[in-house]
């Protein structure tokens, strides 16, 4: 028999099921996210574009067009609630020749369609009083106001941590091998046990599909589309200043050039359909590909500030749409499959979709006493030179420098670790402090932060893990 | 209300400290040193093995005595050390803003800066290397430090990229303790350190040195699992057809070494493309005036014990500028060093000599490796100093050291080079 009972088991901790649960929990209800990773946020999300897109690439009347749009819209107030760094710092899609101006007309119309605020096809001249490093060969740009840009762990972790705050349960490093129909709802066999659940949501990115084939007839089929990345020093980062794509294709959006939240600059992604879904592997081409086509759209990239290179896996159904319904057989059992890009866009959108879809198997009722907010990481590079002071005046361990290239201390890195759904590896207080994520990439902050980890497991340095 | 102090050196390596101890000893008291660790040192301390201070001391010192040497001449002078103590900014008035964990956050005004703060290494990222990024890679120094400082061997199969010294050391370090080193490959067809290191570190213990070879692919989505390793053209393009898999648990780089010069760069201070230092006229000083740099945050030196000299010539001066409140004796006449065929770069790159008070030491790298070569600097057409080297190769600096009558000659600016020899 199974030892835990819930509402709801959402399967999959990255943005979806982590936004997902996060909705949920304002509801009276019994939820809890099972993922096979040490940490949230460790699959597509956290390995992407980190553009909050406006929305005018997807087909008008499709679910990305529909949820991208929508998810766009409540990002203020959720940056604002949620305490995540988010930037509108606007978009231009470039084109080359004044054959394509066309194609950026039809995208700005169908921009339109989607609800889309504020689109305008700008002649050279007038991108490049915005934009002044476009390449020499740029023609004509539509500019969308609304793009931003977000950190994706951010996004995630802010999720998770008020979803938990809220009472939602997180079972991590606890692979699903098995779902089961029952009659009254469903059990879910996993590395540390069986959950029992009334509802099954499958938020599993590029295992959807496995998922989904546990205890339903496959219908659907995810493929991994890899998309390669050069991440530059933050001396490269003013490099634009909106986030500049290129014409889409059936592949996607094309290489873009952005700067990030953080104020590094990024390039990519490639996109190659590959079969091994663990396959994150970087390849020489993939990063020359990366080289070439940025330097399509944008000039003087410096390129020598590479501080790395990595890449992410796009979850692609294979209609191209996001699948987001009720299984027609199983009843209970919610898939969010092929949730690629706008995915991050789009989860708090999805999050309101699934909890209606819920509302249809569930009884929603408010909890009384939920919390909205969230408070992240007090980060000292965000703060004034008055306001470090005051703070290393109450906790000193805020005045112990330990990453000097991003300028993260002690205090930081501690609260990392300690708060709920802390980190657990080297990775993981990346992702939270920004610590080794800058031009030195870990190699004089690594030992100190390592041996914080050891000492709050209780491990010995050498089983400090780096990720998963 | 900021604090002031007469002279602050940001870094308590070695050649912060011997930077404190020339500017103290040359009149300056009131002096500073920052140090971001809890202890004076800087990387030496992290480096056990011996062979330091041949020049200074004229023994063999290791990287923990060396530097208790010049610890125990700070505390002598009772020279200020602020341990533990990160500086955030320098501001182009000299203004340093420094956090600790006792002191919390200040802001110090300084009649002069010496810059000190050294170099970091060159990590994985920046070298486009394809493949994986999973636990059990390195750059050399970040292991050196887990084993030599916090006891933990971070591998027992080990392949190093690179042939820097620190790879080199490192590779018979891990030997040592018991780990199986496979290989050095290094990209160039020369290695990147001193010769001597070659022959104690890798021919002593049978580590092969693949020179002309890279790491094409890295496998192993968690933990490493093994590395590609491929031969590469003359123009660094791996070769298809040579790759060879090497199973290991550890790749350490040892790639290069870059000065670390961020907080320069928020003091307004010039870098130079070919060091990733600071541009230093013949006192050390930068374009920032009371700014002065030594050691490997100017230029990465290949032995401390020319740190060590560069960084007491940078403490005199700074403790001269001091005093004389910034003013020159005479009105400047200042002339252009500039690196011609063969060589890399200058360290300094301008000279005042109408103020040159005693000989210049002038140093530089090569391009490549050249035998039998003369070495020149001219001036116009007139050759003003020329010397005959057996070889010289880029992993070894030059020193030349030019007196000052030499330049009362000089017509125009200088130009270092290289004459090739036959070979």
């Amino acid at each position: 028999m199974p030892e835990k009972k819930y509402d709801v088991a959402i399967i999959g901790a990255g943005v979806t099921g982590c936004a997902v649960a996060r909705e949920l929990s304002k509801y009276e209800l019994s939820v809890i996210v099972i993922d096979r990773e040490s940490d949230v946020c460790e699959g597509t999300s956290k390995a992407n574009s980190a553009i909050i897109h406006a929305g005018f690439d997807a087909k008008p009347g499709t679910l990305k067009a529909k949820l991208n749009v929508e998810g766009n819209k409540l990002m203020d107030r959720l940056s604002k609630e949620l305490d995540i760094p988010f930037i509108r710092n606007g978009a231009l899609v470039v084109c080359r020749s004044a054959d394509e101006i066309p194609k950026l007309e039809e995208l700005k119309q169908r921009g339109i369609e989607n609800g889309v605020e504020g689109l305008k096809v700008l002649t050279r001249e007038e991108a490049l009083a915005i934009e002044p490093n476009l390449a020499d060969e740029v023609y004509g740009a539509l500019y969308a106001p609304t793009s931003g840009i977000v950190c994706p762990f951010a996004l995630t972790l802010a999720f998770a941590e008020n979803a938990y705050a809220n009472g939602v349960e997180f079972s991590l490093s606890d692979e699903v091998s098995g779902i089961r129909k029952t009659a009254d709802g469903f059990v879910v066999s996993a590395a540390k046990g069986e959950y029992s659940a009334e509802c099954v949501i499958n938020c599993a990115g590029v295992y959807a599909d496995k998922i989904h084939s546990m205890v339903s007839e496959p219908s659907f089929r995810i493929t991994a589309r890899r998309g390669e990345y050069m991440l530059l020093d933050r001396s490269a980062g003013n490099t634009v200043k909106q986030t500049i794509f290129q014409l889409p294709t059936h592949m996607g959006k094309g290489i873009l050039v952005t700067p990030t939240v953080h104020g590094n600059l990024l390039l990519g992604p490639t996109a190659d359909d590959i079969d091994d879904k663990e396959d994150t592997a970087t390849t020489r081409d993939g990063i020359a590909s990366v080289k070439a086509k940025s330097a399509l759209s944008v000039k003087n990239i410096p390129y020598n500030q590479v501080i790395t290179s990595f890449s992410g896996l796009r979850a692609v159904a294979d209609d191209g749409d996001f699948i987001i319904r009720e299984d027609e057989n199983v009843k209970g059992l919610i898939d969010a499959a092929g949730i690629e890009s706008p995915g991050l866009t789009s989860a708090p959108a999805i999050a309101l979709y699934i909890r209606d879809i819920v509302g249809k198997i569930l009884p929603l009722k408010e909890k009384s006493g939920f919390i909205p907010t969230r408070k992240g990481i007090t980060l000292l590079a965000n703060l004034s030179v008055e306001e470090r002071a005051e703070l290393i005046k109450q906790e000193p361990a805020y005045g112990q420098m330990v990453c000097r290239c991003s300028q993260v201390s002690e205090g930081e890195i501690a609260d990392a670790i300690n708060r709920p759904l802390g980190a657990t590896t080297l990775d993981g207080v990346k992702r939270r402090t920004g610590s080794g994520m800058g031009r030195c990439q870990g190699g004089f902050c690594s030992p100190k932060i390592m041996a914080m980890l050891a000492e709050k497991q209780g491990i010995s340095l050498k089983e400090v893990k780096k990720n998963g | 209300m900021a604090e002031h102090i007469s002279l602050a050196v940001i870094g308590g390596g070695p050649a912060g400290m011997a930077a404190a101890i020339a500017a103290y000893d040359s009149g300056i008291t009131d002096v500073a040193v920052f140090e971001r660790d809890n202890e004076l040192g800087g990387i030496l301390n992290q480096c056990i093995h011996n062979g330091f201070g041949l020049h200074t001391f004229k023994e063999e010192l290791t990287g923990p005595e060396y530097a208790g040497r010049y610890i125990a001449q700070v505390k002598e002078r009772r020279i200020k050390c602020e341990t533990g103590s990160t500086v955030l900014s320098i501001s182009p008035e000299r203004q340093i803003t420094v956090v600790s964990r006792e002191k919390g956050l200040r802001v110090i005004d300084a009649d002069a800066v010496i810059l000190a703060m050294g170099c970091r290494e060159r990590p994985r990222g920046a070298l486009n290397i394809p493949g994986f990024r999973p636990q059990g890679i390195y750059s050399a120094g970040t292991a050196q430090k887990l084993i030599n400082c916090e006891g933990c061997l971070v591998g027992k199969e080990v392949v190093i990229l690179g042939s820097g010294d620190i790879g080199l050391i490192m590779a018979r370090r891990m030997t040592l303790e018991g780990a199986h080193v496979k290989a050095v490959a290094e990209l160039m067809p020369y290695s990147g350190g001193l010769k001597r290191n070659i022959v104690q570190c890798l021919d002593d213990y049978d580590i092969p040195l693949l020179l002309s070879h890279t790491v094409v692919d890295i496998k192993g989505k968690h933990k490493l699992e093994g590395v590609t390793i491929a031969e590469v053209d003359e123009k660094s393009v791996p070769i298809p057809g040579t790759e060879e898999f090497y199973e290991c648990d550890t790749l350490l780089l040892s790639c290069g070494l870059i000065p670390e010069n961020e907080l320069s760069l928020t003091a307004g201070v010039t870098i130079s493309g070919a060091t990733n230092g600071p541009v230093v006229d013949d006192t050390l000083g930068t374009n920032v005036p009371g700014i002065f740099a030594c050691g490997n945050v100017l230029h990465v030196h290949d032995l401390v014990d020319f740190v060590s000299e560069e960084s007491g010539r940078a403490g005199h001066n700074a403790a001269e500028y001091i005093k004389s409140h910034g003013k020159k004796a005479n009105a400047p006449d200042i002339i252009n060093i500039t690196a011609g065929n063969g060589v890399r770069y200058t360290v300094p790159s301008t000279v005042d000599r109408a103020n040159v008070e005693s000989e210049i030491h002038l140093r530089f790298r090569v391009r490549n490796v050249y035998k039998g070569c003369t070495i020149k600097i001219v001036s116009g057409d007139n050759v003003i100093l020329s010397k005959k080297k057996r070889i010289s190769v880029p992993s070894e600096m030059e020193d030349l050291i030019i007196r000052p009558e030499i330049l009362s000659g000089a017509d125009g600016g200088l130009t270092v080079m290289i004459e090739e020899g036959s070979v």
